[in-house]
């Protein structure tokens, strides 16, 4: 089965609820288990969040996108934005690693979504916005 | 994010319900700290059993507290703790500073 689905939404912070909902309920028709349709939410919300505090500095009238791609057993969701972008995405995807310490983040985002999607993938440059790709293949345990 | 709080001499007891994300994180951080004003709480136990989502930013929120906690010689501990919430911590090393009951 093959389907594909794009939403676009204000750099708001209640679309964070809204992103995963819509990827929750996309990714519903493979027939994921529920742990990972929880894995799923939870990697689109820290990707989302970050579109929306750092590439945008929760400027809440940018545009934020997610696309997602079902091939079979696999899923694809990618997060854009067209903020300010990240000069070294290899320290920003150290643990721990923030830019805002002030904003009582942990740094964890990136580990969240290494750990809870198969793969990531952060294409970023300074001034040049942000595109997160995430995969998944859904193994359908615990139903 | 829904507070309900209980206080058993030195132990606050609060009880989380709802969704914590970066969203709801600044209004439960206000409502946390507003409790922890209260100068002869020493233990803050939250009960996770009924959040039905978190992610780093409610990490972020958990951690603040425990400084500020740990700050007054206070402990924070947590209950309640769901799969992919317990993922998180675990990731994070929170257990090495956050008690588990
Ligand atoms: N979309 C983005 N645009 C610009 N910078 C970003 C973006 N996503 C992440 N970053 C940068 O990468 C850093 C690490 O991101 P990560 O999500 O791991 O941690 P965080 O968002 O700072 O904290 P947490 O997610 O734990 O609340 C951020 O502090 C920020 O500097
Ligand atoms: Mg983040």
């Amino acid at each position: 089965m093959h389907n594909e689905m794009e939403v676009r939404f204000l750099s708001l912070s209640q679309n964070e609820g809204f992103a995963r909902a819509a990827a929750a309920a996309f990714a519903a028709q493979m027939n994921p288990g529920i742990e990972e349709l929880s894995d799923i939410r939870t990697a689109v919300s820290e990707a989302v969040t970050n579109a929306i505090i750092h590439g945008y500095d929760q400027n809440p009238d940018r545009v934020v996108t997610m696309q997602m791609e079902i091939d079979d057993d696999d899923l694809v969701v990618i997060v854009r934005d067209d903020g300010c972008g990240i000069g070294d995405v290899a320290l920003a995807r150290k643990p721990f690693f923030t830019s805002k310490p002030e904003l009582e983040r942990s740094g964890m985002g990136f580990s969240v979504m290494e750990a809870f999607m198969d793969s990531l993938d952060v294409q970023s440059g300074l001034g040049k916005g942000t595109t997160v790709t995430m995969r998944k293949r859904i193994r359908h345990a615990n139903r | 994010m829904e507070l309900h709080a209980q206080k058993r001499g030195p132990r606050l007891t609060v009880r989380l319900s709802g969704e914590l994300d970066h969203h709801s994180a600044e209004q439960t951080r206000i409502m946390l700290d507003t409790l922890l004003r209260d100068v002869t709480v020493s233990e803050l136990l939250l009960d996770l059993s009924g959040m039905s989502f978190m992610d780093s930013a409610g990490l972020g929120v958990i951690l603040g507290r425990f400084r500020k906690l740990s700050m007054r010689g206070g402990r924070l501990i947590v209950k309640g703790v769901n799969p992919s919430v317990d993922r998180i911590f675990q990731m994070s090393g929170l257990y090495a500073i956050v008690e588990r009951q």
